[in-house]
């Protein structure tokens, strides 16, 4: 018990922001796994009867142009959305992890490949380096999990290399390396362990940044494709409802605003906790 | 500081390249046979290969690209294969519509950003400061996209203060250089409050107090002038921000614009013109960001000394 009062997560979730959005996050992602049994209603059954229809008892954040109910939608979109959100991070977290700890370890021509590529795109709008792979991947789930993999990929590279930079010359390496020990023991036994948190939090931090992207592509039409509900591309159509059921546009945004706010919270409580502030924000 | 004026500008031939052979690979990388989208059903295999031949996608890779290239250097981006005209037609026609909106967005959110964080560090902890960071917290979590329907919703449907989109008039752009703006301020207000404060701590500062000088005087002329190259460095970084912003809102809007043209054809599959839009947006921000290098150097020679 006392090892877990004084670990970072509860320090954590002591803290009132902490404590909360944690919940919230919870309640999303067991609403997206469990959308069968939570949702009111199914994703794409229409009812062509009662289409735009306002919030009411029955649905409670109204129907869209075809009577489905917003509220699943919503639920079942934020598989859509988490999924492909997480994914991405993760390849990019992973790729971008080993580009930039291989670069600021054996440095050389490697490191100043990897600099200058990293360097190149890192000027680069995200939304815009997202276009360019869905241009060559085509629309679709899986293509916008690779783009927006990409587009965070220059991110994790020079955090991670800028972290084994910092650590490479400690004498607990030199000590490791006088002890006959290899390359690849080096770096995943003594630097990695050193260099990974950091990472992990602004992965976790960039998950709500990808969630914006998937739904800004979703938005432009070019993401998950109809009926499979996701949260751009729901308020893509909702646009031409916006006279008629502002709501199409109103609940999805919300859901967004809700699961990245959460999220950027409980990053910050989480670098504060740990204090690695300094680490993980250098720009 | 013409030196290394010259010398940024050079290290941006190898980028360009580089931007280059990507753009000019997306015709070749797509599934599908951008062909056939453009045949009609029934054509005989004999007008198939007249079209390939037009567009010389029967030629070696490194050929093709080295024409590409050279048509580019000339303005010559090649014909839309939907709408039929030169795709340097179509951008000239757009660019004008991005670049108003980009650069108005840049200047709001520069002044306004500047101000506010300026606002926020000089009344610290009161309740300027308070309204201030959630802003800032807003600015930057809110997708872009859906502020700018928000914005729709409220002051051009309900209010009518507003047109809902196109950019017949002036007051077009309102509602869209508010929306990019308002990640903008978001961003320069952060980094001016965050830098004020920091310098508000250094020892110059308790000597411009010990002078007796009044603490708004202080904030005002000696510490905010120091905050702005911080400012500036995040400006330059960051600048190409606005062009992704500009992106997006275009399409919110249903403005006419690079951003626009860029996501229709990707929908329509129009490669050609896909690729003279993306081409387009990474020079500007290139451009953008060489800009900001520069002002940086004429502010700071230690970033001019950096570069060997």
């Amino acid at each position: 018990m006392s090892a877990f009062a004084s670990s970072p997560l509860w320090r954590v979730l002591r803290t009132w922001r902490g404590g909360v959005s944690l919940a919230v996050l919870l309640a999303i992602a067991l609403a997206a796994i469990f959308a069968p049994w939570v949702a009111p209603y199914p994703y794409d059954i229409q009812n062509l009867s009662a289409t735009n229809k306002a919030p009411s008892l029955a649905h409670w954040l109204g129907t869209d142009e075809f009577g489905r109910d917003v509220l699943s939608r919503i639920i079942y979109g934020a598989r859509t959305s988490l999924t492909v959100a997480m994914a991405a991070i993760f390849g990019s977290v992973t790729l971008g992890m080993g580009l930039g700890a291989a670069a600021g370890y054996f440095g050389g021509l490697f490191d100043r490949i990897v600099t200058a590529i990293v360097d190149l795109t890192w000027s680069f709008p995200e939304v815009l380096i997202a276009l360019i792979f869905v241009a060559i991947l085509g629309a679709g789930l899986y293509s916008t999990m690779v783009a927006i993999s990409i587009a965070y990929l220059a991110q994790f590279a020079r955090l991670t290399r800028a972290q084994i930079m910092a650590i490479k010359s400690e004498t607990y390496v030199e000590a490791a390396a006088n002890l006959g020990s290899g390359h690849l023991h080096i770096l995943f036994r003594h630097l990695l362990p050193n260099a990974i948190t950091p990472v992990i939090v602004a992965g976790m931090l960039a998950i709500g940044d990808a969630i914006i992207l998937e739904a800004t592509l979703g938005f432009f039409g070019l993401g998950v494709q109809p009926p499979k509900p996701s949260w751009g591309a729901m308020m893509s159509s909702g646009t031409g409802q916006i006279f008629l059921a502002p709501w199409t546009i109103l609940g999805p945004g919300v859901a967004i605003a809700i699961a990245v706010v959460s999220i950027n919270l409980f990053g910050d409580a989480l670098i504060e906790a740990l204090d690695i502030r300094n680490r993980v924000r250098e720009v | 500081m013409l030196n290394y004026a010259i010398k940024r500008l050079l290290l941006l031939v190898p980028v360009f390249l580089a931007v280059s052979v990507v753009i000019f690979m997306i015709i070749h990388l797509v599934p599908g046979d951008p062909i056939d989208n453009m045949i009609q059903i029934g054509s005989s295999p004999e007008q198939k290969a007249a079209l390939i031949a037009r567009y010389g996608l029967d030629q070696p890779l490194l050929l093709q690209y080295g024409v590409w290239l050279r048509n580019l250097l000339r303005g010559d981006l090649g014909d839309a294969m939907i709408l039929r005209r030169p795709v340097f037609q179509l951008i000239a026609e757009n660019l004008p519509h991005s670049l108003r909106l980009g650069g108005l967005a840049f200047l709001f959110s520069t002044v306004v950003g500047i101000a506010t964080g300026a606002l926020a560090a000089l009344f610290k902890d009161s309740w300027i400061d308070r309204s201030v960071m959630a802003l800032i917290l807003l600015g930057s979590t809110l997708p872009s996209f859906w502020l700018g329907l928000l914005m729709i919703m409220v002051f051009a449907v309900q209010l009518e203060w507003f047109p809902v989109s196109g950019a017949r008039s002036w007051t077009a752009l309102v509602l869209p250089v508010l929306t990019i703006g308002l990640h903008g301020v978001a961003l320069v207000a952060r980094v001016t409050r965050a830098a004020m404060l920091d310098i508000g701590r250094r020892d110059f500062v308790l000597m411009l107090h010990a002078k007796g000088l009044s603490h708004r005087r202080i904030q005002l002329q000696h510490v905010l002038r120091h905050a702005l190259l911080p400012v500036v460095t995040i400006l330059s970084l960051r600048i190409g921000w606005i062009v992704g912003g500009a992106v997006t809102i275009e399409f919110v809007f249903a403005r006419p614009g690079l951003g626009s043209l860029l996501i229709t054809s990707l929908a329509q599959r129009d490669y050609p013109v896909v690729q003279g839009c993306l081409l387009m947006l990474a020079m500007a921000v290139m451009l953008g960001t060489l800009l900001g290098d520069l002002v940086q150097a004429g502010m700071d020679p230690r970033v001019r000394d950096n570069l060997r």
